[in-house]
């Protein structure tokens, strides 16, 4: 990241999120699905050190912490758990708007091992947005009890990003977890996120809007998802391109 | 294939039939949850129980308990299992 974008990136997190990073620190995103044991992740990695409020101007709890790993310093932001960040709820939207205008360092995706299948499409939403991810199945020990083997290794092929099980409540894996994040916030970990392809219409239509799109926000955010989200007719999104990336004047050519 | 002859509405199964989703005739916001609640063509969803007025009727999809009204239940078309 260059001085000013740094700069830029600082301003957005601190007026538009509420969030103030000492120099250096590293931020890390925590979603994941209800019930599927952020909340164990998110405190058995940052212990006492948390923060709790609100969203700016949401009624969403925002929850806030820090942990230290090989010298470096972590922020871990909570955000809502959700099935999506498709937006139809407001927790959606706030989990959404900071993983695209954030732009974490990392995000963690928390999933439960007993019901991958279903969790996983939060996994893959995440992956459209960012290739800085990091999946973490948790509740392995509920699987086992279910009997229900979860081929780690084969996971993280099929995804393209790297795959940590753990049992957070018994403090299981978190190690691994922790290093995870470090490799990856220092940029040394190398992701292929798994993208999903649309039919020939919906890829012809992308092709045609990607370079429109990387003109009116240049490399500000992945362009290939926007373009789905404008063929979605999300104009809820299109606002907030707009409330966060001070395009005014480009508005209009992006309602297009 | 199933032809649209053997489809009926999620709505109208009986409590404790399996059926399959065949089709979701939903549009916008609404598809988009139902799409992420795990609700895609080919997943089998049981009906568990209604409520005394009858709507709305939940149902086992992916082992989560979903409850839905009928006037959105009625837009999925499903065959029995």
């Amino acid at each position: 990241m260059s001085k000013f974008n740094r700069e830029e990136h600082h301003r957005i997190m601190q007026k538009h999120f509420g969030i103030i990073t000492t120099p250096g620190q590293f931020t890390v995103a925590l979603a994941g699905n209800p019930n599927v044991g952020k909340s164990t992740v998110f405190n058995a990695l940052t212990g006492l050190h948390q923060h709790t409020g609100n969203w700016p101007g949401k009624t969403v709890d925002n929850a806030q912490g820090s942990f230290t790993y090989l010298d470096s310093s972590f922020l871990m932001i909570d955000l809502p758990g959700t099935y999506s960040i498709l937006a139809h709820t407001v927790e959606e939207q706030v989990a959404r708007d900071f993983i695209c205008f954030g732009k974490p360092d990392a995000t963690l995706v928390v999933l439960d091992a007993t019901c991958l299948e279903r969790n996983l499409n939060l996994a893959l939403q995440v992956m459209e947005i960012t290739p800085h991810v990091i999946v973490c199945v948790n509740l392995m020990d509920e699987a086992i009890k279910k009997n229900i083997t979860i081929n780690i290794s084969a996971l993280q092929k099929e995804l393209g990003v790297p795959v940590i099980p753990t049992a957070a409540r018994n403090g299981k894996g978190l190690d691994s977890l922790r290093h995870a994040l470090y490799e990856m916030s220092i940029g040394i970990t190398h992701t292929t996120p798994r993208q999903i392809h649309y039919s020939p219409e919906v890829e012809r239509a992308i092709q045609e809007l990607t370079p429109k799109i990387s003109r009116c926000i240049g490399n500000a955010l992945n362009p290939r998802w926007v373009a789905l989200r404008l063929l979605d007719g999300d104009s809820a999104f299109i606002d907030s391109i707009t409330h966060y990336l001070d395009l005014e004047n480009n508005r209009k050519e992006l309602a297009v | 294939m199933n032809t649209l002859s053997t489809t009926i509405p999620l709505s109208s199964i009986s409590i404790g039939s399996i059926c399959q989703i065949v089709s979701l005739n939903v549009k916008g916001l609404l598809r988009r949850r139902i799409l992420d609640l795990g609700m895609v063509p080919g997943t089998p969803v049981q009906c568990i129980r209604k409520s005394p007025a009858g709507d709305p009727i939940a149902y086992l999809v992916r082992d989560t308990l979903i409850a839905l009204r009928n006037d959105d239940a009625s837009q999925i078309r499903v065959t029995l299992l």
